[in-house]
């Protein structure tokens, strides 16, 4: 029964391992798809290369699919799989923020480590901006403490809050990803000549 | 082709970088290592919190007095009795660089360079680099976790506010693509 590491099927180091074995295949996927370029992640935002979009959305629903798969076999006990708790508001504002980051910047903090990894200098100037500004927000945590804790709605997922089954959830997710890869296609046809 | 978008050449290696892999092939990939992470370890993967975790070190031994004292630190750095940097998120991405650099090399893609359009300086470029990451910082803390543990780890197990946070994400980056442009085209 998954997840073995939360049913003891081996200890503390043992998963420290895994993380770095896990990391690795998480970076080469990464570098793969040219995610440790920030031409490559900010022409996104330019519409004339979807990667970011397709990539992630792939990704998203290939871990679904697979939750949702193992769940139904009995094999993967999906109540152990850590959700961080949703806080609405703060989520949102962080969003917003983050992308401001990610267009300014280049790289969001897993793309900036592929990136200085494969020599990027402008990934690792990002990567010490990622821990400067922890540095700042560590400083002003005690007065924005209230906002960030602010919504708490715990862990929960859409089905749970729109009351639906999570099959459909995940069948609605399948066609809108789907949906999305056929028009950032065509967005890509729309814009790519501007590259 | 949009999506012929080329890496350039290593120098000196004598023949051309790799292209990069059709994206959903790659997509795929990732996503079969997020399941791997949720079967094994039942988490999902991460970066933010590996930053948090070296700052909150590096602190700890320049002014360990001002890092005890100071409430999102501390939590970085426990109770003492282990190493702060001893945290699942640190050895996932040092996992991500060897990994990162692994596929560079194998396609002629690692070389020291910056990424940047044809119009800005290399120097404003850096800046905004620097600048980007700060932002970033706040962001992802303020959300509690990045485009890796809150968009697509999140997003995989349909957390709410992985979804609402990676809608936002998207508009914030698009309401200043605009402002930006000069940086990439």
């Amino acid at each position: 029964m998954a997840p073995f590491y939360k049913y003891g099927f081996f200890g503390d180091e043992m998963s420290l391992i895994l993380a770095f074995v896990l990391g690795t295949g998480f970076g080469f996927f990464l570098e793969r798809a040219g995610f440790g370029s920030a031409r490559k992640l900010a022409a996104q935002f330019y519409l004339y290369d979807m990667a970011v979009f397709k990539v992630m959305f792939t990704a998203i629903v290939t871990a679904m699919l697979g939750v949702t798969y193992l769940g139904w076999l009995g094999w993967l006990d999906l109540s152990l799989v850590y959700l961080v708790p949703t806080h609405l508001v703060p989520q949102i504002v962080g969003g917003l923020v983050l992308g401001v980051g990610f267009v300014v910047g280049g790289y969001c903090p897993g793309t900036s480590v592929a990136s200085l990894a494969t020599g990027r200098i402008d990934g690792f100037v990002y990567a010490f901006g990622i821990g400067a500004g922890t540095l700042a927000y560590a400083e002003v945590f005690p007065w924005i403490k209230g906002f960030v804790n602010s919504n708490a709605m715990g862990q929960v997922t859409l089905p749970e809050v729109f009351d639906l089954p999570w099959g459909l959830v995940v069948f609605v997710v399948v066609l809108i990803a789907v949906a999305g890869f056929s028009a950032a296609t065509l967005v890509e046809r729309r814009f790519g000549d501007k590259a | 082709m949009s999506s012929d978008y080329r890496p350039a050449a290593m120098p000196g290696s004598g023949r051309p970088a790799s292209p990069y892999w059709n994206p959903y092939l790659a997509g795929i990939g990732l996503g079969l290592v997020l399941l791997a992470a949720f079967v094994l370890v039942g988490r999902g993967l991460g970066a933010s919190g590996a930053f948090s975790s070296t700052v909150a070190w590096l602190v700890n031994l320049v002014a360990p007095a001002h890092a005890q004292s100071n409430e999102y630190l501390q939590g970085y750095l426990g109770d003492g009795t282990t190493h702060p940097l001893k945290a699942w998120l640190v050895f996932e991405v040092l996992g991500v660089m060897a990994g990162a650099l692994f596929s560079g090399l194998l396609a002629g893609r690692a070389r020291i360079a910056v990424e940047k359009g044809p119009r800005v300086s290399t120097a404003l470029r850096l800046l905004c680099a620097f600048a980007g990451g700060i932002l970033m910082a706040f962001g992802a803390h303020l959300a509690r976790g990045c485009t890796s543990g809150q968009a697509l780890t999140g997003g995989a197990l349909l957390n709410v506010g992985s979804w609402a946070f990676m809608l936002m994400v998207f508009v914030g980056g698009y309401s200043v693509a605009w402002f930006m442009r000069w940086q990439w085209r």
